[in-house]
């Protein structure tokens, strides 16, 4: 599989199907390289021993052909009540087109497909991309980064407010069959700006094989403010393997949401580096698992200056023999004094064949810091069962409502009303309703 | 309405309640009194079908039914309510859904039509007045962060909505401070008719001052050992629960 990847990289190169600036080429070459060098990662990196990736190793993948954009209807499920929000809607890993009012944008904010900012080379790309993301971190950023061509773009410059939604929407249909695509993602929020940018990547053939292995990298400026949320909902047969690096400067807030319920195997790493003081950090995420799936959170907050508060909450709720990761590090250098950082992992076991392997994991170097972490795993509390069995509520909707509950804690922490509303509607779906 | 006879029951390996009979009728109040560990409070979750106990013996006739077959939430369909000693926080949920949610699997279970969130309002305003209340209440999670005394009014409201023939009070009054209990025992007994009855399960004879039974019951050592009118519990309160206990002692 590593070989054909060359070939079809060295095809690529060779007929320059890829427009773009020349100064990418050797990046690009050199992630290929590094790619084939490594190869696909194997049970016995640390990384990677609880991913079971060898059904994705396996399979030969296609690329892709794109397709065509499918109705308003079909897309209307994916926009969150508001089609006016600015969309680009990516159809099986290819740019289809932008909808909603993005004429309306404010004034120092740019939004584009990834493909059309190559094409005009501005400094933005120069600046940024493949500058958050290193090739060395995983095998699968350097595949990405080689065959990067297709992705959203948003530029919210200094002090703009940008007041509706950026968001960028992956859509797969049943003619991504067996192909790969490899969505690069890059977000720039300057200084003292204020984003929300929405990520999702979502299917229109709930039982399709293919493979989405996309990256994002999100600069975030001095004192900016930036939501963060990512819906992963790939057809359940399907493969997810996805990275965002966010980079942090001074007095900046980021926070991000993560919903992981789709994929037969799926993966996020999210990397966080707080490249400054009094930056603040909040991260949240959510796994819906049932079947045979799995899907493995992976997270990483570098606090590198002093005086910054990074605080993450990752759940989820397990079903069937599916099965979950999760594994969370907090790296403290010697130099971030005054570090407060607090990260939970929970765990609601809906099933006994379901699993869960969670690893929260600290590394500090300095002496001044509060540092807290836990991570628990069990089942529904049988006194809040009987509670509300005890008010007539039957015990199949106690059950649902209680697992509502527990997912509804972190939900609630999503800022944007229509996004979190959408999120509560995902997850009450899943349960079966109330 | 309610006959239980000889009802034994158990945590485990430990036998608490040993042979309670006791009999209420509609528009009566019960108080069940007794020291620390005379088997209170397992009465009134046994009565609601608490998983952690075991029905070891005797019988629990309800409105000519065998309460004792019946899952949790039948009971509770059939009208039988208990307020909880420790009511269960449930962050996530807010305490308007929960109650419409409760109030309208009752009204299923009777063949009623649910009623939706503009007409559960309506209620919703009369009830909140009993327990003089605000709205906001309703918008926070169910008693997620509530004071001891919130939980213990929430309790007197699902009350007020759920209209029980048959209410078990579990201990309603620890941890309440005095306009709190003026305030909860004002709710329950506006909420007295007929053709329901109330069982106060307490330690204490204060909150007997405002919610006044017909009759007090003394439990100790998991039996009923001995009843009377409202003046036991003023006995009770000079006496202490000693004498008794040396009673139970004495006879068994």
């Amino acid at each position: 599989m590593t070989d054909t990847f060359f070939q079809e990289f060295e095809a690529m190169a060779g007929t320059a199907t890829v427009e773009g600036p020349e100064w990418l080429d050797p990046i690009r070459r050199a992630a290929m390289e590094r790619f084939s060098a490594t190869g696909f990662p194997s049970g016995r990196d640390e990384e990677w021993r609880f991913t079971p990736l060898a059904p994705l190793v396996g399979a030969s993948w296609r690329p892709t052909a794109g397709g065509s954009l499918p109705g308003p209807e079909r897309l209307a499920p994916f926009l969150f009540g508001h089609p006016e929000w600015t969309t680009l809607v990516f159809v099986n890993g290819v740019f289809a087109d932008t909808i909603g009012d993005s004429a309306g944008l404010p004034p120092g904010v740019t939004v584009s497909g990834l493909a059309e900012a190559l094409r005009s080379d501005g400094s933005l790309l120069r600046a940024h991309l493949t500058r958050h993301a290193p090739v060395g971190g995983s095998p699968f950023t350097a595949l990405n980064t080689a065959f990067l061509a297709e992705g959203g773009v948003v530029q919210v410059e200094a002090g703009v407010d940008l007041a509706a939604p950026v968001h960028f929407l992956f859509v797969t249909t049943a003619e991504a069959a067996g192909t790969v695509t490899h969505p690069r993602n890059l977000i720039v929020v300057e200084r003292g700006a204020r984003a929300s940018v929405i990520e999702s990547y979502v299917t229109l053939a709930p039982d399709g094989v293919y493979w989405t292995n996309p990256v994002t990298e999100v600069a975030v400026g001095a004192g900016a403010w930036v939501e963060h949320t990512r819906i992963q909902r790939e057809s359940e047969r399907a493969f997810h393997v996805g990275l965002t690096h966010v980079d942090q400067q001074r007095d900046s807030h980021y926070r991000s949401f993560s919903l992981a319920m789709g994929g037969a195997l799926a993966r996020h790493n999210l990397h966080v580096r707080l490249n400054d003081e009094n930056v603040e950090t909040l991260m949240y995420g959510l796994y819906l698992t049932r079947g045979e799936q799995v899907v493995d959170n992976h997270t990483a907050i570098y606090h590198d200056q002093p005086n910054c508060r990074s605080w993450e909450v990752y759940k989820g709720i397990l079903d069937g023999r599916s099965r979950a990761v999760f594994n969370g590090k907090v790296f403290v250098r010697p130099e971030a004094q005054k570090t407060d950082a607090k990260q939970t992992n929970r765990n609601l076991l809906l099933s006994d064949a379901a699993r869960i392997d969670t690893k929260p994991q600290l590394e500090i170097f300095a002496d001044d810091v509060k540092c807290t972490h836990g991570a628990t795993v069990g089942r529904l509390d049988e006194v809040a069962r009987f509670y509300a069995r005890s008010r007539g509520l039957p015990a199949a909707l106690a059950d649902r409502l209680l697992t509502y509950a527990f997912a509804a804690e972190v939900v609630d922490e999503v800022a944007l009303a229509p996004v979190r509303e959408e999120l509560d509607r995902l997850v009450l779906d899943r349960l079966g309703g109330l | 309405m309610l006959e239980i006879r000889d009802l034994r029951a158990a945590a485990g390996d430990k036998e608490i309640l040993r042979g309670v009979d006791l009999t209420v009728n509609p528009g009566e109040v019960h108080a069940v009194m007794g020291p620390n560990g005379s088997g209170k409070s397992t009465l009134a979750q046994v009565l609601a079908g608490h998983p952690a106990y075991e029905v070891t013996g005797g019988s629990v006739r309800y409105l000519g039914q065998d309460l004792l077959e019946l899952e949790p939430e039948a009971r509770a369909q059939a009208g039988l309510f208990l307020a909880f000693q420790y009511p269960v926080e449930i962050p996530g949920v807010s305490n308007a859904y929960f109650l419409r949610a409760a109030y309208n699997e009752i009204r299923k279970a009777r063949g009623l039509d649910e009623v939706d969130s503009m007409d559960f309002l309506d209620l919703l305003e009369q009830k909140l007045k009993l327990v003089e209340w605000d709205a906001d209440i309703m918008s926070r999670a169910v008693n997620a962060g509530f004071s001891g005394g919130e939980k213990k009014r929430n309790e007197i409201l699902q009350m007020a909505v759920l209209e029980p023939t048959l209410a078990i009070l579990d201990e309603t009054d620890s941890g309440l401070d005095i306009d709190a209990l003026r305030i909860v025992a004002a709710g329950v007994n506006k909420l007295r008719r007929p053709d329901n009855a109330i069982i106060v399960v307490t330690h204490y004879q204060r909150l007997l001052n405002y919610i006044v039974p017909d009759f007090v019951h003394v439990l100790a050592g998991g039996r009923i050992v001995k009843s009377g009118g409202k003046e036991l519990a003023l006995e009770l309160e000079a006496r202490g629960y000693e004498w008794l206990e040396d009673t139970v002692g004495a006879g068994s």
